[in-house]
């Protein structure tokens, strides 16, 4: 039995890189210190692994050769006039730079995942820019963490332990006693109620404790956290303040909180469901933090709005440099989402939706992205990559994927995968294969090799260069 | 009932896709339509009941659960997921990013069994 240290996790943007993994006959029978969601992967990512090659024959998947799989995922993409690569942010920057190359060879349009995640935040950024910086300046230095249409309790389970509201560091402490008081207060409230109930046979169960208390209530210079959604998550729970947006909102408020910042008054009585003093309350506590952060994510960039929200969003933040500190960055969601835009971004000049079908990149989301390219039914030919986009792309976009010749690369046998007319098995990535990835602040981590794949499973970046080095082989020919 | 769907992530799917999208974990995480009691009081349906959610693009079978975190009623979440994409449209308005969140949809009871994903498969290759 070995226990390997310091494995950065390959599942969410968060990258930790503390997780340790204890390893017995090839095979990982515990991670520490890993959130449910990278321990769900570390122990269990062999249960559902798909180990064949397969092309489909007369309309039936059939086990194939690894070889075969290789000269036919060639055959496709070299006779294709227009095909589409798509996924990308589950592997390695080392497999992206191959993926490049290959749409570069072809004559493809290559996107990643970011395109249905954050492809509106970086819009917004190359329109105004964005006030960013990395994990650690606020782990240490920010005294009000706000998430926005973000919920990382459920999706990026540590962040706030490691980076934000729970974390210890060298000047802010955690908010851990806060919470911890809160619950019990809480707990005893509901016993209260519950014996008042029962003593005179009437009322109902206390309601959920809203999370929302006056800031002046809170000891100054200690760290506040806000979250904004349009549910009340649990990371909302958790919070200082909780403030509830109508769905499609988001944009409404933080206008009427960049109007509020520059001391200019709104004569209404509520914006998006969210009453006015509300929205003064949480400006006050804005302007008067130390250094704050807005870390935002698809409650944004998926509602009405999309760009504009963020755009806004980021505007906030400038104009709060006005006043005080602060900064805004997004919740990326992949473990390497931000790899594929920094590697396509160094490649090509652009950071997703990249089109290479006149031989020199050309990028225009709205066109050149992947569901645009497959709802108007222009591809004739698709690779996938670390992906599903079946299982992720709304109907009409999945099903002009499916009528296409497809080629899968993937670990799983995803739905993407059944209706493939190729699928080529890969090795895990930060398990069985190596790498490189970025966090979500642009942070370089290496991903380790910690078990060996399987005899004949070949990482994603092996599969792509022999497929590379076959499409050229027969472009020559 | 006129609804708008919501749509995110839960611990739950993250923790199912990372097992495998065939593991009865994901498929019970992200086939679920999370409800406000009131609107559910309304459509005469319980915790566990099935749902049939229509948008202009598609309908799926859901199982309806009964959620405190949905505040307000007109509103329901269902977990990231073919169930989920499949009632949403494409179009991206120019930005690369179709509307996946608020979108309106019909909700009303069912009597008939929660899609599964080769129901989900057989909708877009049939």
């Amino acid at each position: 039995m070995t226990v390997v240290s310091n494995v950065v996790c390959p599942v969410c943007g968060c990258c930790c890189d503390d997780i340790e993994l204890v390893i017995e006959n090839n095979k990982i029978i515990e991670a520490r210190n890993a959130c449910a969601m990278s321990a769900a992967k570390f122990e269990n990512y062999s249960l559902h692994r798909n180990m064949d090659a397969y092309i489909r024959k007369n309309g039936e998947l059939t086990k194939a050769s690894l070889d075969e799989a290789i000269r036919k995922s060639a055959e496709i993409l070299a006779e294709s006039s227009y095909p589409i690569l798509y996924g990308w942010s589950s592997t390695s920057c080392e497999a992206i730079k191959v993926g490049l190359e290959l749409a570069e060879e072809i004559g493809g349009v290559i996107d990643n995942t970011s395109t249905v995640c954050h492809g509106p935040s970086i819009l917004a950024a190359q329109d105004v820019g964005l006030v960013g910086t990395t994990l650690g300046q606020i782990r240490h230095r920010a005294d009000l963490i706000i998430y926005w249409g973000s919920n990382p309790w459920s999706a990026h389970p540590r962040h706030m332990e490691r980076y934000a509201a729970l974390s210890d560091g060298r000047f802010q402490r955690n908010m851990w006693r806060r919470i911890t008081a809160r619950i019990r207060a809480d707990s005893v409230r509901k016993k209260i109620t519950r014996i008042i109930s029962i003593f005179f046979k009437r009322g109902k169960e206390t309601p959920p404790r809203e999370a929302k208390e006056s800031f002046e209530m809170l000891p100054s210079g200690e760290r506040k956290l806000i979250v904004v959604d349009v549910r009340r998550t649990r990371s909302a729970e958790l919070a200082d303040y909780f403030v509830q947006v109508k769905p499609g909102g988001d944009y409404d408020v933080l206008q009427a909180l960049r109007a509020l910042i520059r001391d200019e008054e709104l004569d209404v009585d509520e914006v998006a469901g969210v009453p006015v003093e509300t929205l003064e309350e949480i400006a006050d506590v804005m302007i008067n933090c130390n250094l704050g952060v807005i870390f935002f994510g698809l409650g944004l960039t998926m509602s009405k709005g999309k760009l504009r929200n963020v755009e806004v969003a980021i505007k906030l933040t400038q104009d709060l440099n006005e006043r005080t500190k602060f900064l805004i960055m997004p919740m990326r969601g992949h473990f390497n989402v931000t790899g594929a835009n920094t590697v396509f971004t160094w490649q090509t000049g652009y950071p997703y939706a990249v089109d290479f079908s006149h031989g020199y990149p050309r990028y225009n989301p709205g066109e050149t992205s992947a569901i645009d390219v497959l709802r108007r039914g222009d591809a004739d030919a698709a690779l996938v990559i670390a992906s599903d986009p079946i299982s992720n792309f709304p109907r009409e976009a999945a099903r002009n994927l499916a009528d296409i010749p497809l080629i899968v690369i993937d670990p799983h046998l995803s739905l993407t995968a059944l209706v493939a007319d190729v699928v080529i098995p890969s090795a895990f990535v930060g398990i069985e294969a190596e790498g490189t990835v970025y966090r979500m602040d642009h942070v370089p981590l290496p991903l380790k090799r910690v078990v060996d794949p399987p005899r004949g499973i070949l990482s994603d970046e092996e599969i792509l260069k022999r497929i590379l080095e076959e499409v050229r082989r027969l472009k020559k020919s | 009932m006129e609804i708008l769907i919501l749509t995110g992530r839960t611990i739950n799917q993250g923790c199912g896709k990372e097992i495998g999208k065939a593991s009865k974990e994901y498929v019970e995480s992200v086939a679920v339509c999370e409800m406000n009691e009131k609107d559910m009081e309304n459509l005469r349906i319980r915790d566990g009941d099935r749902v049939k959610v229509t948008t202009e693009f598609g309908s799926v079978i859901l199982t309806a659960k009964k959620s405190r975190r949905i505040r307000s009623p007109g509103t329901a979440f269902i977990p990231y997921g073919p169930w989920a994409n499949y009632i949403m449209g494409s179009s991206t308005d120019g930005t690369g990013m179709p509307l996946l969140k608020g979108v309106p949809a019909h909700v009303e009871p069912t009597e008939e069994k929660v899609s599964t994903i080769r129901d989900l498969i057989d909708s877009i290759t049939v």
